[in-house]
């Protein structure tokens, strides 16, 4: 017997209900984590390196103890050592030594902004004072800051102890060497008619969430610690921060708050650890708040990168070889997401013989974090242009090149695997049909581009309890923080089970001691896998009140029905009329007790997910600057449960691929120092520089889902650097290489191709 | 520690007297003084404006302006938007039209729209931009935030609860 | 029989050999025996009795969340991969 769900037509799912959090989101009411306070809280402040590679030779925090109002400072020495290995912890395998000399520098400092000490005091005024007073003698050292400079031979060293497996016993700023490899590619480019060579260089961006890191830490004499704070991850906050201060997990209760945006950047942890000790040595409730300048000097941005790109394809369309060599920044410990980029930077596209060289590279920059699709975007950036100018060679339209080559069932994924179904294909002819594709674009200066983008997504770990209370309304509870309107979801895949309006679910976010662990809200994995455990929980109490019913009417259990929130006996008998859920709920005392369905997922049948935009762009070729007219993205989105939200993300992954296609950039000094710390210079778009989004919702729906669905969360931000820079191509005839493609940097290619061209026709005169 | 002055303002229609240090911004006396957290720090720099409140109606970043400038002054702030539990247009519309993600950017946004919409109630959507270009927004990439605005201004010249903000 | 799919860097323990048959009902099983038909390669791949916190391992197209205790059937191919979070690196 199936609820409702298993008629296939759908009475919530689909639809647009207004979120269940809304109301407080508007009116000021919802508590992030900078939001909270409690008697007698301290604030604390961290200390951070002013140079980009030192060795530190003394601290001394004495001066800074005696400043009225200071209460406590700590540095890594009150942090206990931690193993110099890769550990499970949570689902995240991490290095516990270098996390947490990322939370406090130990004998060295390895970028601008690197924390050396925090220090807890009555007003944030005060602790800000007391920073000044900690005195930090330095030894200055070389930085390495690019993956070209720390891959040289001689190049600074980051960490004395890192080796890979390929050099041996010698230092290195290497960490990782992946490779991937098919086929023959030499003998590839030999069957190309055309071939194309670049060479990429992508700036490091932030993720820039409009809500600085924050955590409150509360340490209570019998030892138990809670953390408030806002974390796409309260599991990993709990697993990791127990890691950095050498405590069981089960002495840390993590509360996670309404988070302010994250999209892969609060997925570790900066000040948590700290908001602990802190506490644990004043006996007060202990507040951190990051500045922006903070935020972007010493959260995890994600890295830079050189790419380079060789692809051939034959005279009629089909790419026969391809070969990359990609290294990323990982920052100053390793794991960057190059892993990642060499699984997503060929895979919309079936090539018989390739060869794929990834490198880790540590630099003196903050430890990259995710970010949306992590290492995908950059990637695509060079790929992407790539195809394109194949295609061009080829004379075939774009789109129809994608198409040609396109991954669809079956096809072998880069890592191996055959693709179950996925809809790529169905994304290259939506923007193909659509009205945007189909409407000419005329005028100066002004091009179309398009690219394909395409993400893994994740499973992982998910629970969730619905209650159905004693008026016949339901709760779901996860353990998911939700970032861009997952509860309202939640809710509605409940609602849709049992039968009852979205209104009467309300949907919660539980800490760490009241849900199942639920791993972190990432990989675009709320929907589909906390979604698949509420699907089964929903289902747990529909059987229950099936279960229930029987029992009111001596019958079988499966005798009974639930349809539309009403049970009634699917062979119609006198005296055992149909109850509604509201009515059964009355009855659940008398029958057994409480009803709570509980599922737990590690997920299985996870759904790629792939997108096509278009963009269309207009050049000021006296500046270089970019207008963008129209933008339209085509995604796969298996299923959309709220279709507004599914909306939402392809449109704020694409404006944020908007932004590191054309402004946002990390700018160090010739010293390693970071010179764009505040929003005005670190460049995201604002209202003015964007069009409406349109969306093209493609459902080809996840069959590894009993909803269809798949993750929709990160694929929008791939697209659209290389669809910018194929626009950019088509209006002005100049292949970009480098993002961003700001308008120094566009008006300097301009310039070169307008010399090249006067040369050649001066030759010619 | 600088002695701290007495600041008598008006809040969301209320007298307020409150106590800061000349240092303290106006929003960290609303966030942590007077306990209205709904204007939200983002950046301390008046760059991403989650702490926009109106002044004498002007939308202004919090951030920027210290507490003792608040002298004298008719602030509103995102919690004085609504009457009662009845949503200001603007709201109700965020609402309708999944208009936030996170969340954390939508009071300075509200806050702005209304300044906008006391001054133009029949904006274009390029006037809808050009008064939101102080509010960033990480999430959505503004098209809902841009709909919403045109539709609350449709439907308060439409007779919905004409705008009551100072 | 399975197929194990060795990644690119350990095929120096097959002699450039990518794909391998191999016997076993779980991943942990089949990795024995790929290193009883290649010594050495295991190391690359377990740690103590489960994957390397940096190897991923795919089943039939499914990356498989029981890591080394995945089951593994007769037909079934196995491809050894870097363990990517999907929007959590690892």
């Amino acid at each position: 017997m199936e609820a409702t769900t298993s008629n296939g037509k759908f009475k919530v799912i689909g639809t647009r209900p207004i979120r269940h959090d809304g109301i407080d989101k508007v009116i000021g009411r919802a508590k992030y984590g900078a939001d909270y306070a409690f008697p007698g809280m301290l604030f604390g402040k961290v200390l951070r390196s002013p140079h980009a590679h030192a060795r530190i030779k003394s601290i001394k925090t004495d001066k800074a103890l005696k400043l009225p109002g200071v209460k406590a400072v700590v540095t890594a020495a009150d942090l206990p050592e931690a193993a110099n290995r890769l550990e499970q912890a949570g689902e995240m395998a991490i290095n516990p030594h270098y996390l947490s000399m990322n939370i406090l520098a130990r004998d060295k400092v390895l970028y601008d902004g690197h924390a050396i000490a925090a220090v807890a005091a009555t007003s944030p005024h005060i602790a800000e004072e007391a920073l000044k007073l900690i005195e930090v003698d330095y030894e200055v050292l070389e930085p390495a800051m690019t993956v070209d400079a720390a891959m040289k031979p001689g190049a600074p060293i980051l960490l004395p102890d890192l080796r890979n497996r390929e050099e041996g016993d010698k230092q290195t700023n290497v960490a990782q060497h992946y490779q991937f490899k098919r086929g023959d590619v030499e003998a590839g480019f030999r069957a190309a008619d055309y071939v194309v060579e670049r060479e990429f260089n992508t700036a490091m961006v932030h993720q820039g969430y409009i809500e600085p890191h924050n955590a409150v830490g509360i340490y209570n004499a019998d030892g138990q610690a809670t953390i408030y704070c806002s974390t796409q991850g309260a599991f990993d906050v709990r697993s990791l921060s127990a890691q950095v201060l050498g405590v069981p997990v089960g002495k840390i209760k993590v509360v996670p708050a309404e988070i302010g945006g994250g999209f892969g950047g609060k997925t570790t942890i900066y000040l948590e650890p700290l908001s602990v000790l802190l506490s644990k040595k004043t006996g007060h409730p202990v507040k951190l708040v990051m500045t922006r300048s903070e935020v972007l000097r010493a959260s995890g941005p994600t890295s830079g990168s050189k790419i380079k790109v060789k692809m051939g394809a034959t005279r009629d369309g089909k790419i026969v070889a391809a070969q990359v060599w990609m290294a990323y920044e990982a920052g100053a410990f390793p794991g960057s997401p190059v892993g990642a980029g060499a699984m997503t930077i060929l895979a919309p596209y079936t090539i018989e013989n390739l060869q794929i060289d990834a490198y880790d590279v540590v630099v003196n920059r903050p430890k990259t974090a995710a970010y949306r699709a992590p290492g995908a975007s950059n990637a695509a950036m060079a790929s992407e242009t790539v195809i394109d100018e194949l295609a061009e060679k080829c004379g075939i339209d774009p789109l129809d090149l994608r198409i040609q080559n396109g991954v669809k069932e079956g096809s072998p994924q880069v890592v191996g695997p055959p693709f179950r179904r996925i809809g790529f294909i169905e994304t290259c002819e939506a923007i193909k049909n659509s009205d945007h594709y189909k409407s000419p674009l005329s005028g100066p200066y002004r091009g179309r581009g398009v690219a394909s983008g395409f993400w893994f997504n994740a499973g992982m770990q998910s629970s969730a309890t619905v209650n159905i209370h004693t008026d016949g309304t339901a709760s779901v509870v996860t353990g998911s923080p939700d970032i861009g309107g997952s509860r309202a979801s939640m809710a509605m895949i409940t609602a849709e089970v049992l039968g009852l309006p979205v209104t009467d679910v309300r949907p919660l976010v539980a800490d760490t001691d009241s849900i199942g662990h639920t791993d972190v809200t990432g990989g675009s994995r709320v929907t589909f896998a906390t979604g698949m455990a509420v699907y089964e929980a929903a289902q747990d109490a529909a059987r229950q009140l099936r279960e229930r019913a029987a029992k009111v009417w001596e019958v079988k259990p499966e005798d009974v029905e639930l349809h539309d929130g009403v049970l009634s006996l699917k062979e119609k008998a006198e005296g055992k009329a149909p109850m509604t859920i509201k009515e059964m709920a009355t009855k659940l005392a008398r029958t057994g007790g409480p009803i709570i369905g509980r599922a737990s997922v590690n997920a299985r049948g996870v759904g790629p997910a792939f997108a096509t935009t278009c963009v269309d762009v207009e050049v000021d070729p006296d500046t270089g600057k970019v207008q963008i007219l129209r933008c339209t993205i085509a995604q796969d989105v298996g299923k959309a449960i709220h279709p507004s939200y599914v909306e939402g993300q392809m449109q704020g992954g694409t404006a944020q691929g908007i932004g590191w296609g054309l402004n946002e950039e990390y700018f160090y000094d010739q010293k390693g120092i970071l010179r764009n710390t505040g929003l005005l210079d670190y460049r995201m778009p604002t209202c003015l520089d964007l069009p409406l989004i349109e969306t093209i919702l493609v459902e080809v729906p996840n069959p590894g889902h009993p909803l269809g669905v798949r993750g929709v969360g990160e694929v929008s931000i791939v697209p659209p650097p290389a669809a910018l820079a194929n626009a950019i191509y088509r209006a002005v005839g100049v292949r970009m290489t480098e993002t961003p493609m700001s308008p120094p940097r566009l008006l300097k290619a301009i310039l070169k191709k307008r010399a090249a061209e006067e040369t050649q026709s001066a030759a010619a005169d | 520690m600088s002695k701290k002055t007495l600041v008598e303002t008006t809040i969301n229609g209320e007298a307020v007297e409150f106590l800061c240090e000349p240092r303290q911004s106006l929003l960290e006396c609303l966030r942590d003084v007077l306990e209205l957290t709904g204007s939200k720090e983002g950046c301390l720099t008046g760059d991403c404006g989650a702490c926009s409140v109106l002044v004498d109606g002007r939308a202004v970043c919090s951030c920027l302006m210290l507490g003792v400038e608040a002298q004298g002054k008719n602030i509103r702030t995102v919690e004085g938007l609504a009457d009662g539990t009845a949503l200001h247009p603007l709201q109700q519309k965020f609402l309708e039209h999944a208009s936030l993600q996170c969340g954390i950017c939508t009071p300075g946004i509200l806050v702005s729209a209304t300044a906008l919409l006391n001054r133009n109630p029949d904006p274009t959507e390029q006037e809808v931009r050009y008064a939101l270009a102080g509010n960033l927004c990480r999430c959505t990439g503004y098209d809902k935030i841009v709909r919403a605005v045109l539709d609350a201004a449709k439907a308060m010249k439409s007779g919905a609860r004409p705008n009551r903000a100072a | 029989m399975a197929i194990a799919v060795i990644p690119a860097l350990l095929r120096k323990f097959t002699d450039g050999k990518e794909r391998i048959t191999a016997r076993g009902r779980n991943v942990r099983e089949l990795i024995a025996d790929l290193d009883r038909q290649f010594p050495g390669i295991a190391q690359h791949l377990l740690e103590g009795d489960d994957l390397k916190p940096s190897v991923a391992v795919s089943v039939d197209g499914e990356i498989g969340p029981g890591g080394a205790m995945e089951p593994v059937g007769d037909e079934s191919e196995v491809h050894f991969l870097p363990a990517i979070g999907g929007g959590v690196e690892k």
